[in-house]
C-alpha cells in the first residue's frame, strides 16, 4: 500500500474518478474550487466529461441529465452555491436517480466568508430542497475519509437510487494528509437499470417524479427512507464506556474533541465522544447504547447557534441535558473544550444545566 | 381504402387544448424522427409547462427537467451519450424566462443538441401570464392593462440573441398554414441533421397559437400570428452551416 500526500479537495476528486464518476458539472466557489480544477484535468484523462457550468443551477441540472443517462456523476459547491443546488437535488431525489453532491462548508449565511464552518448542518440533513426527500449525509474528518466516504457515496447512491451528500468543510478541503487511494472502478452506464439511452425496440422511459407511476406512493417513499434511516447510521464512539459527559461533534471538530478527550482523561475528567459519521441518518443508536454513567452531553459546533444539539436531544428523547460549545468562526482549542465540559459536569451534578 | 399513418412516437392522443399549436408540432417532430430513423434513439429533455403533457403521449425516452433547465440537462445527456439524438422541447416561458441562462449558454457552448422552442407569447400551463415574449400592449392575467414595455421590456427575440453565436442552425417557423407547417417541419429536420452530422447547436423557434389563454378563436389566433406576431418575430432560417435538406 503506497500512501500519497494529497490535499483534501484533490483527494476527494480523485476518489470520485476512481469510483467511476465520468461526468462532473460545477461552478467555481471557494473553498471547493480545487475539486473543479482537479477534475477539469483529470476527467479527459479517463474518458470522462467535465463542464464548467454557467451556474450551480445549470451544473446540478447537467448532473441530473448525466445521471439519467446512467453515468456516475457528481457536482460540488459551497455555501451560497449549495443553496442553488437544492432545486436540482430535490428533482434528482424525486426522479430516484443516483448522484453525489459535495458541499465544502464555509462560514455564514448570505455571502458569508470562505473559512471553515458547520453552519449548513440543517440545510444538509433536514432537506434543503422542497418536498419529501432525504439524503444520506457523510461527514469526513480526514483526507482519508474524504476518499472513503466519496467512494461509499457513489455505491449508496446507486444502491438507493438517491442523491448522497458528502459534507466537508474548508479545513478538510485545504489540509494535506497521506491517503490510500482505492483501485480504479469502472462503471458501465449501459447496465444502469434506469439509464435513458433511446427506447430501442422496447417501451419508452419516463424519467420524472416516480410518484406518477407508483401505486400507494406515500407508503413506498416512506418505506424507502425508513430503510435508509434504519440501515445506514454510522458513527464512531471514543471512550464512552465509563464517560460522565459525552462530546458530540462531526468532521473537523471531532478531531479536536478526540484530543480534548485525551487531555481530560489525563486530568481525571471522564469525557467520551460520539462522532456522527452519517449526519442523516443521525446515529440515534449510538446514544441508545450508552451506559448509565453518562449524565450529560456537549455538542461542539463550528457555528454561532446550536444545530446538532437538536438531533442529540431527539436521539435521547430529551431525557438528559445537552450543552453546547459554540465555536462560531473560531477553531476551538482542546483545553477550552475540556474546561467547558468540566463546568457542565459540575452544573449537571447540581441539577442546573442549560447552555 | 384509406390508411391513417400515425408516426410511431405518437403513442396516445395528445392532451393539448383545442386549437393549440403543440399538437401540430408534436406531429411534425414525430414525423421527422421517424423519417430520419431516430425515434428509437432519441432522448428528450422536457420542459415544465404545457410540454409536460407529452410525457405519456410522445413515445421517446424522456427526462423531465426542472423549470428552465432543459438545455443544461440535455448538455449532461449529450456529453455522456454523443451518439444519441438529444433534444429539448420547451415553451417560451421555460426557455426564455426562467431558463434564459441555460438556453443561451447551451447555444454559447455550441452544444450538439437540438432545441425545439415553442413560442406562444404567454405562460400557458399556469393560466396565461405575461411572458418575456408577450407583445407590447398584450393583455394577460398579469398585464391586465396591456404589456407596458416601459416597465417590462420589449418582446424577447431569442434568435437575435443567438444569431451571432458560433452555432450550427437557427430558424423560426410557424404553424399557421399547411405551407408554414411543411416549412417548419423542414427546419426541424435541418436541425436534427445538423446535430447528427456533429454540426453543433441547432434551434427551431416555432410561433404557436394559444387560443385558450389568448381568449381568441383558433382561426383568429392563426390570423393574429400571421398579421401581428410575425412582425415582431420574422420567420426564416437565420444560421445554416450545413447543407440544405430535401423534403
Amino acid at each position: 500500500m503506497a500512501l500519497k500526500l494529497m490535499k483534501g479537495n484533490d483527494a476527494l476528486a480523485e476518489a470520485a474518478v476512481r469510483a467511476g464518476c465520468r461526468f462532473f458539472g460545477g461552478y467555481p466557489i471557494t473553498p471547493q474550487s480545487e475539486i473543479l480544477e482537479y477534475l477539469s484535468k483529470r476527467m479527459p484523462e479517463v474518458g470522462g466529461h467535465f463542464v464548467q457550468s454557467e451556474s450551480e443551477l445549470a451544473g446540478i441540472s447537467m448532473v441530473h441529465g448525466a445521471a439519467a443517462a446512467g453515468f456516475r456523476t457528481m457536482t460540488s459547491s459551497s455555501g451560497p452555491g449549495f443553496s442553488l443546488l437544492q432545486e436540482g437535488i430535490s428533482y434528482i431525489a424525486s426522479a430516484e436517480l443516483p448522484a453525489v453532491i459535495i458541499n465544502v462548508q464555509r462560514y455564514g449565511s448570505g455571502l458569508g466568508d470562505i473559512f471553515q464552518a458547520q453552519g449548513d448542518y440543517f440545510q444538509a440533513v433536514k432537506g434543503g430542497g422542497h418536498g419529501d426527500y432525504r439524503m444520506i449525509v457523510y461527514a469526513p474528518a480526514s483526507i482519508q475519509e474524504n476518499v472513503d466516504f466519496t467512494t461509499l457515496a457513489f455505491d449508496k447512491a446507486d444502491e438507493y437510487r438517491n442523491p448522497v451528500l458528502v459534507l466537508s468543510d474548508a479545513s478538510i478541503a485545504s489540509m494535506m494528509e497521506p491517503v490510500d487511494l482505492p483501485e480504479m472502478h469502472e462503471h458501465d452506464p449501459n447496465k444502469s437499470p434506469h439509464a435513458a439511452k433511446g427506447k430501442g425496440n422496447g417501451p419508452f422511459k419516463r424519467i420524472t417524479s416516480t410518484m406518477y407511476y407508483i401505486d400507494d406512493f406515500d407508503t413506498y417513499i416512506k418505506t424507502k427512507y425508513d430503510n435508509m434511516a434504519a440501515n445506514e447510521e454510522r458513527w464512531e464512539a471514543v471512550q464512552v464506556a465509563d464517560a460522565e459527559l459525552v462530546l458530540v461533534a462531526y468532521g473537523i471538530t471531532s478531531r479536536i474533541c478526540k484530543e480534548a478527550v485525551m487531555l481530560a482523561r489525563e486530568k481525571g475528567i471522564k469525557l467520551g465522544l460520539i462522532r456522527p459519521i452519517t449526519l442523516w441518518p443521525f446515529p440515534a443508536k449510538a446514544f441508545k447504547a450508552l451506559p448509565d454513567t453518562v449524565a450529560s452531553f456537549m455538542t461542539v459546533e463550528l457555528s454561532p447557534m446550536p444545530m446538532i444539539q437538536e438531533d442529540v436531544l431527539l436521539s435521547l428523547d430529551t431525557r438528559k441535558p445537552v450543552h453546547n460549545f459554540l465555536a462560531g468562526m473560531n477553531i476551538p482549542e482542546p483545553i477550552d473544550i475540556v474546561e467547558k465540559a468540566a463546568d457542565c459536569i459540575k452544573q449537571t451534578a447540581k441539577g442546573a444545566c442549560n447552555g | 381504402m384509406v390508411e391513417r399513418l400515425i408516426p410511431t412516437a405518437l403513442v396516445e392522443d395528445n392532451k393539448f387544448c383545442p386549437g393549440c399549436g403543440h399538437g401540430i408540432i408534436n406531429r411534425i417532430l414525430a414525423e421527422v424522427l421517424d423519417e430520419m430513423k431516430l425515434t428509437d434513439k432519441a432522448i428528450g429533455s422536457m420542459a415544465v409547462g404545457c410540454a409536460c403533457l407529452m410525457v405519456d403521449t410522445f413515445g421517446v425516452d424522456w427526462i423531465q427537467s426542472p423549470h428552465g433547465r432543459a438545455a443544461a440537462l440535455a448538455t449532461g445527456i449529450k456529453r455522456c451519450r454523443p451518439e444519441n439524438p438529444v433534444f429539448t422541447y420547451q415553451g417560451d416561458g421555460d426557455s426564455m424566462s426562467i431558463g434564459f441562462s441555460e438556453t443561451m449558454y447551451a447555444a454559447f457552448r455550441n452544444e450538439n443538441i437540438t432545441a425545439i422552442l415553442v413560442n406562444n407569447g404567454i405562460f400557458g400551463m399556469t393560466g396565461g401570464q405575461m411572458a418575456p415574449t408577450s407583445l407590447p400592449g398584450q393583455k394577460t392575467v398579469t398585464s391586465p392593462m396591456g404589456r407596458n414595455t416601459d416597465l417590462t421590456g420589449q418582446p424577447l427575440n431569442i434568435i437575435n440573441q443567438m444569431k451571432d453565436l458560433n452555432i450550427g442552425y437557427l430558424a423560426r417557423g410557424s404553424v399557421t398554414s399547411i405551407k408554414n407547417i411543411n416549412r417548419v417541419k423542414k427546419y426541424i429536420r435541418n436541425a436534427f441533421e445538423t446535430q447528427m452530422s456533429g454540426g453543433g447547436y441547432s434551434m427551431v423557434e416555432i410561433l404557436s397559437p394559444c387560443p385558450t389563454n389568448w381568449k381568441m378563436m383558433p382561426d383568429k389566433s392563426l390570423e393574429h400570428i400571421d398579421n401581428t406576431v410575425t412582425t415582431y418575430y420574422p420567420l426564416g432560417e437565420y444560421v445554416k452551416k450545413g447543407g440544405d435538406s430535401n423534403e
